[in-house]
């Protein structure tokens, strides 16, 4: 790595002067007009010591990247393997595609998992997409603007805190000994079973996840909605539109681009739900109604020792979510929408 | 703006329609505050209240702050506390220099490789390492059980190295011409003329770093087994998601111990207080961050 060349910073202003200046003039040069040879190298030279110290500048992100987001692309292999910690990479046994096998043999905990994460991402696609629209346009409907400012302020901020502590809170306050059970039990009424009961888990954490997200969801919603341009609806109100035809044939057009794309995102991450939210309050209710993908691969492999299998899985969820996400995408296109990103 | 016209010159709702929005809005407002209220005052209410009223209190009959002397007097809570401070504080700092740099070298041209390296950082944003394999280069990195796992996996966002890129891009060029026409070090550019252009979304992109290091659970669960260098979000899982019973000894206090909800909510009290005191900060700035990202990522 060539070291930045800052000796002819001060002193020799005049050097340096001269050297920016031939530098522009190297740079002005028509592409076309390439040196070859000799000078190629005597020009990648000079380069490397004009631009060197950028690649000094991105050199510590670059390698945290290429260590913690693009070396681990390569740990992959193991779901290759009979993987034991205590032989590693190297010498564990090659297995070819035997761990795979678990995605079409109908293995009873892998086919929960799945189902579950399936389920759970229907039930949010369905309950919790819309919930953040409806609100934005409760507040963009708002006359003052201070109102309008103070639920914004109250209603973001769930999302900052943890995941651990949206739980704890969610627990003392369902909890059996938490608020609600508490008020009900002094008042001579049954005490209601959220937190412990299987059956509730998906309208559990489905209700925590609008508790978190749902404020800091309609800054989106709200900054399309305030590019609208106000003489749409006053125009459609002179021909007599009502509100809901206003809202019907003003506001929702222009919401389409943002409410497409957000799907789309959704789309590719269907096979992610709440992983942390979920590992939480997997004791409380029992792995059978709580196991989805990603805390499957967690129990089975970090904590149950089957490596292999487990990154067999996790690889095929990451391929998949990849794969959504371009589809997804191209789909978008096909619609005539802008999409995540253009072609 | 005319009385029937709202701001955006949407017709003016019938007032069944306007009683119905303030009652939503006021529930909705409700549900986030009251719980908060619930355990701001069950961690100062005086433990005989708390037994009363069955663990959980709303209105404390008087004030007791004896809940967050006993966690701070040493012991688990107090050194989960330290971890997770030494955590926020270091890994802020190294991602913010890492990542401001690396956005300004991605927004210069000659950069060496600069087309490369943007879709480098892009396609990082397309996947999530898998558990597993993160979980084994961080044990062949000889990082588990050290604070360095819960740094260096989260050290640099390529999403927040694309929103600084994006927003030292927009800086008018004359200015980083004008300097580099005088001589100036490319150091000399970032740090006397991008960086302090850059103030607020540099804060922003910092507060958004300390909020994920100061909220992170799941990396010291996965890399982090010896509980003296737990960060305090695992504290709270143990001692409150799961309900296990905070003894005297874990406390390192001698004395009467105050009722085990207040406890408890104390300790979740000191998990969100620091997000609570860089919200305001945040909300001022962050719908620019978030829409930056939004619009050129």
């Amino acid at each position: 790595m060539g070291r930045p060349t800052t000796d002819d910073g001060v002193t020799q202003s005049t050097t340096k002067t001269a050297q920016t200046t031939a530098s522009e003039t190297r740079r002005a040069e028509p592409v076309g007009k390439r040196p070859g040879g000799a000078r190629g190298r005597l020009r990648w030279r000079a380069r490397l010591r004009r631009d060197g110290i950028l690649t000094v500048f991105v050199l510590p992100g670059v390698l945290a990247l290429l260590v913690f987001q693009y070396l681990p692309l390569l740990g992959n292999v193991i779901a290759f393997q009979d993987y034991l910690p205590f032989l590693g990479i190297a010498d564990s046994p090659w297995v070819g595609l035997k761990n795979f096998e678990i995605l079409v043999n109908g293995d009873p905990a892998f086919v929960r998992a799945l189902v579950n994460t399936l389920i759970i991402t229907a039930v949010q696609t369905v309950f919790v997409f819309p919930i953040p629209i409806a609100f934005a346009l409760l507040l963009n409907s708002l006359l003052s603007e201070r109102v309008k400012r103070v639920v914004q302020s109250i209603t973001y901020l769930p999302h900052f805190l943890s995941w651990v502590v949206v739980v704890a809170v969610f627990q003392h306050v369902l909890g059996g000994s938490g608020m609600i059970n508490n008020w009900l039990r002094t008042h001579g009424h049954e005490t209601l079973d959220v937190i412990t009961n299987p059956d509730a888990f998906i309208a559990l954490i489905t209700s925590q996840v609008v508790w978190k997200d749902t404020g800091w969801a309609t800054i989106l919603f709200l900054a399309v909605l305030s590019t609208i341009d106000t003489e749409l609806y006053e125009a459609s109100s002179v021909d007599g539109a009502s509100r809901t035809r206003q809202l019907w044939h003003v506001t929702l057009p222009a919401m389409r681009g943002i409410i497409v794309l957000l799907l789309i995102l959704k789309l590719g991450d269907s096979l992610t739900v709440g992983f942390e939210q979920i590992l939480l309050q997997q004791n409380a209710v029992g792995r059978h109604a709580s196991e989805v993908l990603d805390t499957y691969v967690y129990n089975n492999g970090v904590v149950g020792g089957n490596w292999g299998v487990s990154a067999a899985v996790g690889l095929v969820k990451g391929v998949v979510g990849v794969a959504l996400v371009l589809g997804a995408n191209r789909l978008a296109h096909a619609f005539g929408e802008a999409g995540v990103y253009r072609r | 703006m005319s009385r029937q016209r709202l701001h955006n010159g949407q017709a003016l709702p019938a007032w069944p329609m306007r009683l119905l929005k303030g009652a939503i809005l006021l529930v909705v407002c409700a549900l986030v505050v009251l719980p908060f209220l619930g355990i701001v005052s069950t961690s100062i209410a005086p433990r005989a209240q708390v037994q009363a009223e069955g663990g959980f209190v709303l209105i404390p009959e008087s004030f007791t702050l004896e809940a967050y002397r006993s966690v701070l007097a040493g012991g688990v809570v107090a050194s989960a506390l330290r971890v997770s401070v030494l955590v926020t504080v270091v890994g802020t700092a190294l991602s913010l220099i890492s990542s401001t740099l690396l956005a300004y070298g991605l927004s210069r041209p000659n950069l060496i490789g600069q087309r490369f390296l943007v879709v480098f950082v892009l396609v990082s944003l397309l996947f999530t390492p898998g558990l597993i394999p993160l979980y084994l280069v961080v044990k062949q990195a000889g990082l588990l059980d050290s604070i360095w796992a819960l740094i260096l996996p989260s050290m640099v966002s390529g999403f927040n190295v694309i929103v600084l890129r994006a927003f030292f891009m927009n800086l008018p060029s004359e200015l980083t011409d004008a300097a580099r026409i005088d001589g100036a070090s490319e150091w000399q550019i970032f740090t006397r003329i991008v960086l302090p252009l850059s103030k607020a979304v540099t804060a922003v992109i910092g507060l958004f770093y300390a909020v994920s290091y100061w909220n992170a659970f799941f990396n010291a669960l996965l890399f982090i087994n010896d509980p003296s260098k737990w960060p305090l979000q695992m504290v709270l899982r143990m001692y409150v998601v799961n309900d296990g019973q905070l003894g005297q000894s874990d406390l390192a206090v001698t004395e009467n111990l105050p009722a085990q909800p207040s406890i408890q909510m104390a300790i979740l009290i000191l998990a969100m207080v620091p997000i609570l005191l860089v919200y305001p900060f945040l909300q001022r700035h962050f719908t620019k961050g978030v829409l930056t990202g939004a619009v050129k990522g």
